[in-house]
């Protein structure tokens, strides 16, 4: 069976550089950083700019953002006027980490504040974890499969992953997918720092020697996948390719990924191989790199063991060092990052990045973008690693035009 | 309750729930259908919670079956308001 290729035809974010995807990619690019007072919020993001009230109400504030990047997606991708294909031949799977744990707050403060009767009618549509490929689904009427996928900080990854497969294999012509979170609330915080995951110095510097932890932060990415030869035939302006997925477990810890980076390498190495790719082909690496001390030593390791000597030819960096890590929507936010970055040829910069800790020798594109050099006249191609608590591993390969 | 709730403080709550859920105001009226201002079963879900707070009545579900404009809502919780 030969399976069908599958194009990104509109990309849609909201992260802690601004509304839009554009403002993540050129201000990212130019070393500019979100992060404020130790987290990372998307404080450009005035959700009446973009919902009505009742659309606005209807919707965790996880859900807003997925439906504003999922509008700049769709718009992009010439969808505004009319679904291109029969509604029910699209879908929409997005990622999450936690769902809508603002919503799931704030009633249980009411619960315990004033009892039963004062939790809202609208606390279960709008906590559940499918509650933003529900949305997408309602507001462009998609028809096709419709769900959410749940992996921690790899869903967004495992969500385009999953989509891809579902263009592949006939399902759908097209689907939106992506993902979204907002966990910068007090349990949130709460939470991760009782694990010691947080930041304590507030800073994200992957890969640099004093990295303390992560910066959560919040967002959501959209992007429009379709089947090629379909797009093709609409006239579609193809950003690019889609090329492979890998999705692997660690079965080693709950939380602390394999030290060798096993999981991780194995996840990378399937998804060159679905991409019909060897590792001399891949240019450009963008990180899961967390800033933490464990991950980015792990993923490192990961990147030797499934690239070989081409994993120090190449350039490795990492979206977190710009917007910290947006848990459940950063394999997403960092997919939309990664393409626009090889449309442009340009590998953006792992921000902060001054200080080399032993053994983490890769090129980590320090302080500033670099161009991306092309090993020969094809198109560049990269990976967007994501692996999350649970030991789950999701690698995507996607390449420009 | 200090004071005797009227018809019109009615009136004045049922409009300010609806128009916080997002309702048009142009076409918040009376005589409007709930279709046409654009609140569903879950607006009313929640409107039964402003007004049993507010009033002290109980309202279920099966009391919306035969609502269909604004001021049906707004005459239904009167009635019970009494």
């Amino acid at each position: 069976m030969t399976l069908r290729d599958v194009v990104i035809t509109g990309v849609g974010a909201v992260t802690p550089l601004g509304v839009g995807a554009r403002a993540l990619h050129e201000r990212w690019t130019a070393g500019a950083c979100g992060i404020r007072d130790g987290e990372a919020p998307c404080a450009d993001f005035t959700v009446t700019d973009h919902l009505t009230i009742k659309e606005a109400r209807r919707a965790d504030r996880s859900t807003q953002l997925a439906i504003t990047a999922g509008d700049e997606a769709l718009a992009e991708a010439g969808w505004t006027d009319e679904l291109p294909y029969d509604s029910e031949l699209i879908g929409c799977v997005l990622g999450t980490g936690i769902g809508g744990i603002e919503t799931l707050e704030s009633n249980h403060d009411s619960l315990r504040d004033t009892g039963p009767g004062a939790v809202s009618a609208l606390a279960v549509p709008l906590m559940m974890s499918n509650a933003g490929s529900a949305a997408l689904s309602l507001r462009h009427g998609l028809r096709g499969p419709v769900f959410s996928v749940v992996s921690a900080c790899a869903a967004g990854s495992h969500a385009i992953g999953t989509a891809l497969r579902m263009i592949q294999h006939g399902e759908a012509e097209a689907m939106v997918t992506g993902g979204a979170e907002a966990p910068l609330t007090p349990l949130s915080r709460a939470a991760f720092g009782k694990m010691n995951a947080l930041s304590e110095s507030g800073v994200s510097r992957p890969f640099d020697a004093r990295r303390d932890g992560f910066v959560m932060g919040e967002g959501a990415g959209v992007l429009v996948l379709e089947n090629g030869d379909s797009a093709r035939a609409r006239g579609a302006r193809i950003l690019g390719t889609l090329r492979g997925y890998g999705s692997t477990g660690d079965a080693h810890h709950i939380t602390a990924p394999h030290k060798e980076g096993r999981g991780g390498a194995r996840a990378m190495t399937i998804a060159i191989g679905d991409a019909g790719l060897t590792p001399a082909d891949v240019d450009y690496i963008n990180a899961h790199g967390t800033s933490t001390q464990l991950n980015d030593r792990a993923e490192t390791l990961a990147l030797k063991l499934a690239l070989g000597d081409r994993a120090g030819q190449i350039p490795v960096s990492s979206t977190k060092s710009a917007i910290g890590h947006l848990l459940g929507a950063a394999g997403a936010v960092e997919a939309v990052a990664t393409i626009l970055a090889l449309r442009d040829r340009i590998a953006p910069p792992t921000i902060g990045w001054e200080e080399p800790d032993e053994g983490l020798d890769l090129d980590y594109v320090p302080g500033t973008a670099q161009p991306l050099a092309m090993s020969n006249g094809r198109p560049p191609v990269a990976l967007s690693n994501s692996f999350g608590f649970g030991g789950h591993n999701a690698t995507l390969c996607l390449q420009a035009v | 309750m200090a004071t005797k709730t009227t018809p019109q403080d009615i009136e004045t709550t049922v409009m300010e729930a609806l128009a916080k859920f997002g309702a048009d105001p142009d076409v918040l009226t009376r005589e409007a259908t709930l279709e046409e201002v654009d609140v569903d079963s879950l607006d009313l879900v929640e409107l039964t919670q402003v007004v049993e707070d507010e009033y002290d009545i109980d309202l279920e579900n099966a009391d919306f079956k035969k609502v269909k404009t604004v001021g049906d809502v707004i005459d239904l919780v009167v009635e019970r308001v009494g």
